[in-house]
């Protein structure tokens, strides 16, 4: 059931819009509830192929031969491809935005990294006799030493996953083995707080389970192009996959989709794509790569683990006064798209709340698992979890309600986050205090008072504050892990420009280019609301100390008027992430 | 042996479409001579509904019916690029991108229309309802469709928009981990009430109460959809699902539907939903993105929750019923936590 509360942040609203906010039926809704939508396994052409793989029943193996001779011969079967009949057999998702090294096969050359590993693809006229030729590849592994846990593979003489990454972990910024988050003193604040609580917290693999399996059919078109029904979430990222791959130019694939059945991040990968169109390429015929059910959930890449410390520094009023997170992403194998998440994930921290000290170390570890990949919530889900049993934790302390702990920590408008960016548009206190009252779960007057609006940003609140470094956990120094500061940066120091308005393309007809985001600017009526009382939750014994309690609110400035649009931008080709972090592939 | 009941909850932010930037999508649009409405795009639609937030934000920037529009999705030939559907980042990156297209295209539509009438296109507003008419003076108006026509047979004007939105990539300090992470957030809080039984070890979720504040809700239905949907998803990853139950031993492994376990039809909880809109300032109409965060906020409430209840704190998910009966013989049998409140003000 759901209910609207359109009485809070009315003013920030105009709600005379004619389609937007309606409960209208989608467009899709008739197909899809009749059976007529069609998916990308709804393609199937004359003369279609069968292509299934051939995988590792080992976690690590070097792999001494293969032989494909008797599954070549096998009845239907039109091709046996391994490693070197693929053009480009090794990859990264993010290469196409220039971020990280390319270090994953197609096809295994000649070791496995983990249980499901793809050694040779079968393409065959049928899928019974694409499966019975799978059975005729002799493959002759050598077991080797493999390692499961994060940190069991980050200490010095684990066994290597990953040859790119040989020390398993992925380098960040070329210096560290982790990414780095720092805003404060932690140390200093622990030991003047009231009482410091740590605790570890576990989030397990999860499948995404989607109905649909990955799959993706590939078909000969004119031209010497190749037409390619896809369940990828992101249509273009296959296609330059697939593109990279096979080593043709983009415009030699044509891929359609846009109609999935569930994804939940599992359908970033390109799992299918790329040796689909390599079949049809060698073959000349339609060639079809969906997994079964059983490869769907055992080798179509998870939510990776991740373990997550938390270190916090407690008053006795229950202000936390520092936050330090020391956490791991289990890759499996292969980066995927975990790389993106540490960074994703640093961002997010400490979470909605207003701390003064902050510091993470953030670690994106292989191990010899299937490769972990994105999924709903990537980066955030895990470390929530663990930050808001953390809270519970501190609020019990701190002789705490939950809420009330919550409501006078949140962040507001105005506060400085520890990535050196004010929070605007917050609305955590709102959403405690609306969940409160719909659950009957009392909490006291001046907590109902409380407001994103106001309070934010006072004081210290809207600081950078003087931040030490450290140059913990150099590349190839594990001894470094431990070591400590290096310096102090000044309070209020910022080194990364702010991100400039989007860039819009000119319009046509010599009309004026549409140079802003489109901005939601509603008509606003009233004036701000009153200031509220300084909130002091009734179950703590102390008062908060003066300075730090939510000061009167001050209206907020004017916005800034826009910036002028710059004369020409022109961006061809990818994003240089590489600018970003610093390692190209 | 008994039922003892918790309450738990949690409260969470979620940022909106990739991380740093860099991620952009564009989209076209273009009139047919009758005056309807292609939206051609490479968005995806997973089940969440892009192809009809797409309609609707395109409908009211076009001020034509929603009837009028249809969203043509994706096909590498036709549809410009997008990075994809992922990050929360479809309604928010795409429906940007809608908006200036859609602008475009109304305002030839408008210009087509003001040479029909011979006022200033600067007078003209729409009506929604499929017409054009002098503000301020309904009488003097023309139908889209009549202007389409026009434009196509008589004054050779393609009525079309194209856009494209992106936030620049942002670069990130090594030291400090200062970045520009994302312009917009959503926000979340969730009470579970739970019944754990101390002989079994099993929980029961018995009802979940939450307020989220998305931004401008851009189609009620749908952001239902996804909330309920994916608090279903955030029960079963508290409670239910690993491939890997004893992680980081690699054992086990389940095949299929039988094996991976999963909430079925009569573990689903009544669920209450609450929506706060506060528009992001750089938001389609305001819109943020319902659809990651919806199953954040479970896990958490419901491990508090178990917490309430029995006196077991569970940091390793999933929660099962072998680590709450391990729990509670570590701790001497139950310890609830103090009640709080209830019942809910939701039958």
């Amino acid at each position: 059931m759901l209910e609207l509360r359109k009485d809070l942040f009315a003013d920030e609203r105009d709600d005379n819009l004619n389609v937007i906010g309606k409960g209208i039926q989608r467009q899709d809704m008739p197909g899809h509830v009749t059976g007529l939508t069609r998916y990308f396994d709804d393609h199937a052409f004359d003369g279609m192929l069968h292509l299934k793989v051939v995988r590792s029943p080992h976690a690590s193996a070097r792999i001494r031969s293969i032989d494909i001779a008797a599954a070549a011969r096998a009845p239907g079967v039109k091709r046996v491809l391994r490693a070197a009949d693929v053009p480009v057999n090794k990859n990264t998702l993010l290469s196409l935005i220039n971020f990280g090294k390319d270090d994953e096969p197609s096809l295994a050359v000649d070791q496995v990294h983990y249980k499901g590993e793809p050694v040779v693809a079968i393409i065959a006229e049928t899928e019974a006799q694409a499966l019975a030729a799978k059975k005729l590849v002799r493959i002759d592994y050598e077991p080797m030493p493999a390692v499961f846990d994060v940190e069991e593979a980050l200490k010095p003489g684990a066994p290597v996953v990953n040859e790119t990454y040989p020390a398993n972990y992925f380098e960040y910024h070329e210096r560290f083995d982790h990414q780095k988050l720092r805003f404060g003193d932690v140390e200093r604040a622990f030991a003047s707080a009231d009482m410091v609580l740590e605790h570890r917290y576990q989030m397990s693999p999860i499948e995404h389970a989607p109905t649909e399996t990955n799959g993706s059919i590939a078909a000969p078109e004119q031209n010497g192009r190749f037409v390619v029904h896809s369940c990828a979430q992101g249509l273009f990222f296959a296609l330059g996959t697939a593109a990279k791959i096979v080593a043709v130019e983009s415009n030699r694939l044509h891929f359609i989709g846009g109609t999935v059945g569930g994804g939940f991040g599992g359908k970033v990968d390109s799992l299918t794509e790329p040796l689909a169109v390599l079949g049809a390429m060698v073959t000349g015929r339609p060639v079809r790569f969906v997994l079964d059910r059983e490869e769907e959930m055992l080798y179509g890449s998870p939510r990776g683990a991740e373990r997550i410390y938390i270190k916090d520094g407690l008053m006795r009023d229950g202000r936390i006064v520092a936050r330090q997170i020391r956490s791991y992403f289990d890759a499996g194998a292969y980066t995927r798209l975990s790389s993106y998440a540490a960074i994703k994930c640093t961002a997010h921290l400490p979470g909605p709340y207003w701390i003064p000290n902050v510091s993470s170390d953030v670690h994106v570890a292989y191990t010899n698992r299937c490769p972990s990949t994105a999924m709903r919530g990537f980066g955030i889900t895990a470390v929530d979890f663990a930050l808001e049993v953390q809270m519970d934790r501190l609020a019990e302390a701190a002789g705490m309600d939950p809420m009330e702990f919550r409501i006078l920590n949140a962040y507001r408008d105005g506060d400085m986050k520890p990535h050196r960016r004010k929070a605007s548009n917050t609305a955590l206190i709102e959403c405690v205090q609306v969940a409160a009252g719909k659950a009957n779960w009392p909490i006291s007057e001046q907590g109902k008072r409380q407001s994103s609006l106001t309070g934010g940003g006072a004081g210290e609140r809207a600081q950078i504050p003087a931040t030490v470094l450290d140059a913990r956990g150099q590349i190839g120094r594990p001894d470094t892990r431990q070591s400590g500061p290096t310096q102090t940066l000044p309070a209020g120091t910022s080194r990364i420009a702010p991100s400039k308005q989007p860039v819009m393309e000119g319009a046509r007809d010599g009309r004026a280019a549409p140079t802003q985001v489109p901005r939601y600017e509603p008509a606003r009526t009233a004036t701000q609301p009153l200031a509220p009382a300084a909130y002091a939750p009734p179950p703590s014994p102390y008062q908060p100390v003066a300075g730090r309690q939510p000061p009167p609110y001050q209206p907020p400035p004017a916005p800034p008027s826009p910036a002028p649009a710059p004369a020409t931008q022109t961006q061809h080709g990818a994003v240089r992430f590489s600018s970003v972090f610093g390692r190209r592939r | 042996m008994a039922r003892h009941q918790g309450r738990g909850m949690a409260s969470v932010n979620y940022p909106i479409g990739m991380n740093l930037g860099g991620d952009p999508s564009q989209a076209l649009i273009h009139s047919n001579p009758d005056g309807k409405f292609t939206v051609a795009l490479s968005a995806i639609d997973l089940g969440q509904g892009m192809k009809q937030v797409s309609r609707q934000i395109a409908a009211e920037t076009l001020g034509v019916p929603v009837e009028d529009v249809y969203v043509d999705t994706a096909d590498s030939d036709t549809g410009p690029h997008d990075m994809g559907s992922f990050a929360s980042r479809g309604t928010h990156r795409m429906g940007n991108a809608i908006i200036v297209a859609a602008r475009e295209a109304r305002g030839v539509l408008l210009e087509a229309a003001a040479e029909e009438l011979e006022v200033d296109a600067g007078d003209l507003v729409t009506d929604g309802r499929g017409n054009i008419h002098v503000r301020g003076a309904p009488s003097r108006s023309i139908t889209v469709k009549a202007t389409a026509q026009a434009a196509q047979f008589k004054q050779g004007k393609t009525i079309a928009g194209r856009g494209i939105f992106l936030i620049p990539l942002s670069a990130v300090d090594a030291e400090t981990g200062e970045m520009n992470p994302n312009t917009a957030f959503a926000h979340a809080c969730l009470v579970a009430d739970v019944a754990v039984d101390d002989e079994t070890g099993e929980v029961e979720v018995l009802r979940m109460t939450s307020a989220y504040e998305l931004g401008r809700v851009i189609n009620p239905r749908m952001v239902e959809q996804q909330l309920v949907g994916g608090a279903w998803m955030g029960m079963s990853h508290a409670l239910f699902e690993t491939p890997e139950p004893y992680y980081p031993d690699p054992a086990h492994g389940p095949r299929d539907f039988n094996e991976y376990l999963m909430p079925g039809p009569g573990e689903i909880a009544p669920y209450h939903v609450t929506v706060l809109e506060r528009p992001a300032p750089d938001g389609p109409f305001g819109g943020k993105g319902p659809g990651e965060m919806c199953a954040n906020p479970v896990l958490p409430a419901i491990a508090n929750a178990v917490y309430n209840a029995v006196g077991v704190r569970v940091d390793e998910l999933p929660i099962t019923p072998e680590k709450i009966l391990r729990g509670l013989k570590a701790n001497g049998g139950v310890k609830p936590g103090p009640r709080r409140g209830g019942p809910v003000n939701w039958r």
